[in-house]
């Protein structure tokens, strides 16, 4: 038995493609929500406001998919290896950025002004802050699944 | 991870807290003063529309002294009575053009809770004509005066000319004394605001009492600027209308969604109920009754009752909120008024002078309101006295709605008719013991 072989035994598979093209979606929207609020406050043109309400639904629908991916991930690794590392940061900080983003979506869905100034907003450019460190880690946690360096 | 979990329990919290806005006492809301508590914008407002029942033979119940009769049922969700002067009596037939589109995710909920109260039911867009020549209360003759209307709603007669209000234009008909069904065509008068949007559709309807002018109430495109300033242009306002050439000027503004224009018989003053604002809480904002100024501006959408701003609307109009005046008579909040009617000769006594307003009823308090015709008693042209219930009971005993009424007209002979676009349903309302005709003249 070559000794590369021996070593694959202690690798852990990379996560599943479906995983990372579900999860660039709330990255995507939640950050782009921000911008479109962004936009609002400048313009209160409620086009811009009615875009922010989409794309937080739309983060939320496609993030619901991506933590759904996740977990399948994370089972299907531990089934294979036994001792996959449980990914705590990226998880606790994923259900952070879905549970602030329903708040945020009831928020964006008052009428006018206050959907968005001034808890709306804020809740915007929190839950971008989250997404985008969480899907910095989810790579990371990536990465050292599919070099074996966990 | 535990996301799934976590958003249930999320979203368990979240209806949780939408049933904080029951909504308090109304009592202190009717009148000239009413209480105005602070702004409450819920993370889920409260909704709590009565699921649709039917009334399988039974009645609205009446005030002591009054006695109710169906003179129709098995209309298309009848929205407005009028009476012509040989007895004859229309019914106007009618529903939303459907034409608000979806713009938020919102609105797919929104359209859900509506289509469980029946407002999803599909009008006749038409107009019928009951006779009762025999006097029975029973109409023998039921035709169709008009059809393939555009979701009509208000209608007046000035002498042979019948005006009637579809969502986007006022539309003239050339009408004889008798005639059961008529086949001229329309000749537009004029155009009024209707789509692209058109969130309050129905344009309620009067002529002055000289027969001179038309006033036709214009409701406004949003709950409250959520589609755009832009798209209230000409809107939530009255508009005077000149019969002779079609020339419209804005009459009255800032009135969110005007119905029931009537002119009071006694003091020639022009009234109408509007209906406020939603989502601000349970007991925000009190619709009201109030005789219409030339000219004057009644808040909508920068401020309600007089002064108070609504912090959701931006630009803010500091200039316009000062100049706002407050409307007349608060009926209480989202009891949702849209017809009014001055009493005629023929009711008791204790029904004289007065007003009576339907209050097709509320969706947003947790605690109902309106579903009932009310009297307002009036003296020397003004609300004098407490909102008394009149006809009650449109709410069944298990919770469900039997019917819910909209528009109010006085037959010729003391009955009040009650359009009933629930219940489909055209109800009479007369003195104990009077005969239950609508009495033609012929």
């Amino acid at each position: 038995m070559p000794p590369h072989d021996l070593h694959a035994t202690q690798t852990v598979p990379p996560p599943h493609p479906i995983h990372t093209l579900l999860a660039a979606f709330p990255l995507a929207f939640f950050t782009a929500a921000f911008l479109t609020d962004l936009t609002y406050v400048n313009t209160a043109e409620m086009q811009w406001a009615n875009f922010s309400v989409w794309l937080i639904t739309g983060g939320l629908i496609m993030g619901g998919f991506a933590a759904l991916a996740g977990i399948i991930d994370f089972a299907r690794n531990r089934r294979r290896v036994g001792r996959a590392p449980r990914p705590w940061f990226h998880s606790v900080l994923n259900v952070a950025v879905l549970g602030l983003a329903l708040v945020n979506a009831f928020v964006h869905s008052r009428d006018a002004w206050t959907s968005v100034m001034p808890t709306g907003i804020i809740l915007s450019g929190i839950v971008a802050v989250l997404v985008i460190v969480s899907s910095w880690t989810g790579t990371t946690v990536a990465h050292r699944l599919s070099t074996g360096a966990a | 991870m535990r996301t799934i979990p976590m958003l249930l329990l999320g979203a368990a919290t979240l209806t949780l807290a939408a049933c904080g806005g029951a909504g308090g006492s109304t009592e202190r809301q009717l009148g000239a003063d009413p209480h105005l508590p602070a702004i409450n914008q819920y993370l889920v407002p409260p909704m709590h529309v009565a699921p649709v029942g039917s009334w399988a033979g039974a009645a609205p119940t009446v005030a002591p002294g009054l006695q109710v009769t169906a003179l129709a049922t098995g209309l298309q969700h009848p929205r407005q009575p009028y009476v012509l002067p040989n007895g004859d009596v229309l019914v106007v037939e009618s529903s939303g053009p459907g034409t608000e589109p979806i713009k938020r995710p919102k609105e797919i909920i929104m359209g859900w809770v509506m289509g469980y109260a029946g407002a999803g039911a599909k009008g006749g867009n038409r107009v019928t004509l009951l006779r009762d020549a025999n006097g029975d209360g029973t109409p023998e003759l039921r035709s169709v005066l008009l059809d393939h209307l555009h979701s009509p709603f208000g209608i007046t007669l000035v002498g042979g000319d019948l005006y009637v209000a579809n969502t986007d234009a006022i539309v003239r008909y050339p009408y004889v004394t008798g005639q059961t069904r008529i086949t001229a065509p329309g000749v537009k008068l004029t155009d009024l605001p209707g789509g692209p949007i058109d969130h309050h559709w129905t344009k309620s309807l009067t002529a002055s009492p000289d027969g001179s002018k038309l006033y036709v109430g214009v409701g406004s495109n949003s709950n409250i600027t959520e589609n755009g300033i832009e798209a209230e242009k000409g809107r939530a306002a009255i508009w005077e209308v000149d019969r002779s050439n079609g020339a419209s000027r804005l009459y009255a503004t800032g009135l969110r969604n005007p119905n029931g224009l009537t002119f009071n018989p006694t003091s020639g003053q022009l009234w109408t109920v509007v209906n406020e604002r939603d989502e601000i809480g349970p007991d925000l904002v009190p619709d009201y009754m109030t005789s219409v100024k030339d000219g004057a501006f009644y808040g909508w959408p920068y401020s309600y009752w007089g002064q108070h701003v609504d912090p959701r609307v931006m630009p803010q109009r500091p200039d316009l909120v000062k100049a706002a005046i407050r409307p007349d008579y608060g009926l209480s909040s989202h009891v949702a008024p849209l017809g009014m009617v001055f009493a005629g000769a023929g009711l008791p006594a204790a029904y004289q002078g007065g007003a009576f307003v339907a209050e097709h009823g509320s969706w947003d308090r947790g605690n109902l309101n309106g579903y009932k015709v009310v009297y307002i008693p009036f003296a020397g042209g003004k609300p004098d006295g407490k909102a008394q219930d009149v006809v009650t009971g449109f709410i069944g005993p298990n919770g469900k709605a039997r019917g819910r009424p909209v528009g109010l007209a006085m037959d010729a002979r003391g009955g009040l008719l009650i359009a009933d676009d629930l219940g489909n349903t055209v109800w009479r309302v007369s003195a104990k013991g009077a005969p239950v005709a609508t009495a033609s003249l012929r």
